[in-house]
């Protein structure tokens, strides 16, 4: 996950990427330029006919300059992305290990159906009348969500996971100001070892983050959280199970130290694929939880979004759901859009954390997903995430060094880079190394506790034939670095697309669009 | 199950390679009590056909926009879009690959995030602009508290003519974290004089243009008055298609203009996922939200492209960074890119031009009926009527004859007592004969 700064391979010999082109294409790999230095000013790619003369209504706003953006026909518009899209490594042409992503199979019927007009073809503030099907799905949605959490309601609004702990901790806050206790409650308890979006979300909404540390075995202790609960806590932010691939085991004792200082429970749910339909978080104690529905449920990562973070809440929280919410009645299913209304229903939303209803689009794709499995796919697809964490783990003890210890993990196996010490090979080198072989790099440098991490989530998805190439090929890189074999690390990758970028020079002097080249005449003087 | 690759003599076979005899000996880390004994309470697993069938009749009970005429706005629009754009949004590769941390092997995300970045930067008149936001709304909400940083003030004030929805999640946002917002009432025909309110506390004014009601703004007196006193001036829109006619906020002075990209490249989808857009002028480009895409060379001299600036960002600075924003809208942001590809400026203006004619024809139809009265002095293709009776009635009579006709001002501001009004848009989609149906009908039901 976590991109260290790395240092950029040397030039030089590397291998069969050395022979050179006269078009600098090689076969099957192609040169592709920005599409600002391909297209051209009048060129466009749609065909559309001039309206008819009138006088326009723009209160003297017309635009005086040009628009000033390349287009591209059709079919170059089709060659320029199908040609990037060949240089992006994806779940579908290989194993995707990114530990705490949860890289699983994207099936094709879900696209297929989030695409039905009946649900992608619909109007936020169309007439409710005119949407009782898609307002159908998301009650059934939340059902499910609540049947699998062991939770009694649903904040369905958020966009994204770190969206979801927002809208969790923001209806914490709501709680705890409709206490009487936003004075005194300013503290969020975060151990050393969360998501970076957990302190990042508490701090954006006021809250003073206090480190809870993480002791030798990995996990939170409960006498460290006693330590630090007092009248000024307001929530612990856990993630359960954890970074380090382990599941929390003082996790209820820690739930009701919590409950019993009058402080919240907020989960971090981007592992809960490890658990589904075997352990339920409304049995552990926890207030609030975000799904991701792009790791759990499987819509696509899509290169970094859109997702979708649905957020659990207990009876303590359920009343501050921001809106809108959903309700029955006799005319079917209604959305509450208003806090005066949702006031006179006994309900307190603390307000509004986006625009519309939330991701629908990731509900559709989602609620595929889960009746595709039904509870026992489910249940199955959890166990056969974690053993094969565990498959990969038992590959790999021999060579590689687990920071906790030889013992089961999750559904990620985490290891740190004890192994490579005198080698001259780092975490990120070994990553690059992956490339070279056709996988992608795990997680690397995460979670923070461990010192060169290295995060493997290989997701149900994979078969045995492909976690058994994945543990050989990692074998075959462990023992080369153990035997010395510095330059096939340190110079990696070799065969990708690109060699080493070099990312300081990117932050040192930052390009972020595409400027014309400077004219001639210009540059003369 | 279509989509497990083991069968149970793998499991076993694995089971045994790990040194355990049963599944459950991996989660001996779970409270043995906690456990549950079997599957939830839930369906057994379906097959596709099945699966088809419960969704497809689920989708069956709405009303699709391509199905009626279609005339509902207020921040998502009906557009066309190419069919080549869904194609390539559901390239496996862009699909399902992630966030593109391993930059060697993303650079076919990173390149095209790089041409996003540089058309909504163009687009807008502005000098930088990030990978994209979730939406309108919360870019919105981001805008307001990157003013905050940069000024070191916390006060907000935010005009009546910004989307309600956009004006609570900033309400919501500013009293999450103990801001100060003033929130100016509903300004149906750009009245409002927002200057007289600027002090040396305003950290930033927050104007949408056209606004909802579908007026356009001109943001030049408002971002001097502003710059006057030390404030910051975020220009918001949600029909992104109206920068391809009028004047672009940055050419007005704006310093953050952030929108809703839904309307190039995107569907309706019922709300979500859509496409924040965010730009700002290069010297607040530190204090910006989100993920950026810049450009660098690899060992060998190439150029390529990486994430960069990220100590802003959650994953870096934790507690200290400038949002707890973790990822992008990256595919929306690809069709986005990829529609716009497609349109060029020539496409783009021209698609402006139509959807404006095709507001100025319905306008001037819906002027001549009895008991309809039309607001706006100036829009691009959304306005607003004042009705002789409540909107929401008329929009369900209407619904009922199959036309959805537009937003009523009640669902956006219930209790405002602007009940009579309408919010109409008119995009490409609409044909002649949508506009002489909608027309009779409201003649009918008025």
């Amino acid at each position: 996950m976590l991109n260290r700064q790395g240092r950029p391979s040397q030039a030089g010999e590397s291998g069969m990427n050395s022979a050179k082109t006269f078009t600098g294409n090689r076969a099957l790999e192609q040169v592709e330029p920005l599409l600002f230095e391909i297209g051209r000013l009048e060129t466009t790619g749609v065909d559309l006919d001039e309206p008819q003369a009138f006088t326009p209504r723009l209160g003297g706003l017309e635009r005086q300059d040009g628009i000033g953006l390349p287009g591209l026909s059709e079919p170059e518009t089709m060659r320029h992305f199908v040609r990037l899209s060949q240089k992006n490594y994806a779940i579908d042409t290989g194993i995707f290990p990114l530990g705490s992503c949860t890289m699983k199979h994207n099936p094709r019927l879900n696209e297929a159906m989030a695409r039905l007009p009946g649900f992608a073809d619909i109007h936020p503030l169309q007439p409710q009348s005119t949407v009782q099907g898609a307002l159908d799905l998301i009650a059934q949605l939340k059902e499910w969500l609540k049947e699998l959490t062991g939770m009694p309601d649903v904040d369905m609004t958020p966009k994204a996971g770190a969206h979801g702990e927002l809208s969790g901790m923001m209806a914490i806050k709501a709680a705890i100001i409709a206490k009487g206790e936003a004075a005194t409650r300013t503290v969020v308890l975060v151990p050393e070892s969360a998501h970076g979006t957990n302190p990042a979300t508490a701090a954006l909404i006021g809250f003073t983050v206090k480190p809870v540390p993480a002791r030798e075995n990995g996990l939170v202790h409960i006498d460290d959280v006693k330590a630090l609960l007092g009248p000024d806590i307001a929530a612990i932010m856990l993630t359960n199970p954890n970074t380090c691939g382990l599941f929390e085991k003082d996790i209820v004792a820690i739930a009701d130290a919590v409950h019993e200082a009058g402080a919240f429970f907020y989960c971090d749910g981007a592992n809960f694929n490890a658990i589904v339909g075997k352990v339920r978080p409304g049995d552990l104690g926890v207030d609030a939880m975000h799904i991701n529905l792009h790791k759990t449920f499987s819509t696509p990562h899509g290169g970094g979004g859109p997702g979708a973070g649905p957020v659990v809440l207990s009876a303590r929280l359920a009343a501050f759901a921001p809106l809108p919410l959903l309700e029955k009645n006799g005319n079917g299913f209604a959305l509450c859009e208003s806090e005066k209304t949702a006031e006179a229903r006994g309900a307190h939303p603390y307000g509004r954390i986006t625009a519309f209803q939330g991701q629908m689009g990731m509900f559709v794709r989602a609620f595929s997903y889960m009746l595709s499995h039904g509870a026992d796919g489910m249940r199955q697809a959890s166990e056969d995430a974690v053993l094969n964490a565990n498959y990969i783990r038992a590959g790999l003890r021999d060579l590689m060094s687990q920071p906790f210890g030889d013992k089961p993990c999750m559904h990620e196996a985490l290891f740190d880079d004890q192994w490579l010490k005198e080698t001259g090979v780092t975490t990120l080198d070994f990553a690059k190394a992956m490339i070279d072989e056709g996988f992608h790099p795990m997680t690397m440098y995460f979670p923070l506790v461990v010192h060169g991490a290295m995060l493997i989530e290989p997701t149900e998805s994979e078969s045995k034939a492909s976690l058994d190439l994945f543990v050989a090929a990692l074998r075959d890189l462990a023992m080369a670095a153990k035997a010395g074999d510095t330059e096939r690390f340190t110079q990696a990758p070799r065969l990708a697309p690109r060699r080493r970028l070099d990312e300081t020079l990117a932050a040192r002097k930052p390009v972020l669009k595409w400027v014309p080249p400077v004219p001639l005449s210009e540059a003369a003087e | 199950m279509r989509y497990l690759p083991h069968s149970d003599t793998e499991r076993a076979d694995m089971l045994a390679a790990i040194g355990v005899g049963a599944i459950d000996d991996l989660f001996t880390g779970v409270p043995a009590d906690k456990m549950l004994k079997g599957p939830v309470n839930l369906p057994r697993r379906k097959s596709e056909l099945e699966v088809a069938r419960i969704l497809g009749s689920l989708a069956a009970k709405n009303v699709p926009a391509s199905t009626v005429p279609f005339f509902v706005g207020a921040g998502a629009y009906k557009h066309h879009v190419p069919a080549t754009v869904d194609h390539l949004i559901q390239r496996s590769e862009f699909l399902t690959s992630y966030t593109p941390y391993q930059p060697e092997i993303a650079q076919g995300t990173l390149q095209y995030l790089f041409e996003f970045q540089t058309q909504v930067a163009t687009l807008t008149g502005m000098d930088v602009a990030n990978a994209s936001m979730y939406d309108g709304s919360t870019a919105c909400g981001e805008a307001v508290l990157m003013a905050h940083r940069v000024t070191k003030r916390n006060k907000a004030i935010l005009s009546g003519g910004l989307h309600p929805h956009y004006a609570e999640v900033v309400e919501t946002l500013s009293y999450m974290a103990n801001d100060r917002v003033m929130r100016l009432p509903a300004d149906v025909k750009a009245a409002e004089d927002i200057i007289a309110l600027i002090d040396n506390e305003t950290s930033c004014v927050v104007v949408q243009t056209p606004d909802v009601f579908g007026n356009l703004r001109n943001l030049r007196a408002i971002a001097d008055a502003c710059h006057a006193k030390g404030a910051l001036l975020i220009a918001v829109f949600t029909e992104a298609v109206s920068l391809g006619l009028v004047t672009p906020p940055g050419a007005m002075g704006a310093d953050i203009v952030v929108g809703e990209g839904q309307s190039i490249g995107n569907a309706l989808n019922f709300g979500g996922p859509y496409v924040g857009l965010f730009a700002t002028k290069s010297q607040y480009v530190r204090q910006m939200p989100g993920r950026l895409c810049g450009e660098t060379v690899d060992a060998e001299g190439r150029r390529g492209f990486v994430l960069t600036l990220s100590t802003r960002e959650q994953h870096i600075r934790r507690d200290k960074a400038t949002s707890n924003i973790c990822t992008n809208s990256g595919l929306c942001s690809l069709a986005f890119t990829a529609h716009m590809t497609l349109l060029g400026s020539e496409g783009l203006a021209r698609l402006a031009r139509i959807n404006h004619a095709h507001a100025v024809k319905l306008a001037d139809m819906l002027a001549n009926v009895k008991g309809v009265e039309v607001l706006n002095q100036s829009f691009f293709n959304e306005f607003t009527l004042k009705l002789g009776k409540p909107a929401a009635s008329v929009v369900e009579a209407l619904a009922a004859k199959k036309i959805l006709a537009g937003v009523p001002v009640s669902r956006l501001l219930p209790g405002a007592g602007l009940d009579d009004l309408l919010i109409l848009a008119s995009t490409e989609v609409n044909t002649d004969e949508d506009r002489a149906i909608l027309v009779a009908a409201l003649k009918e039901v008025l």
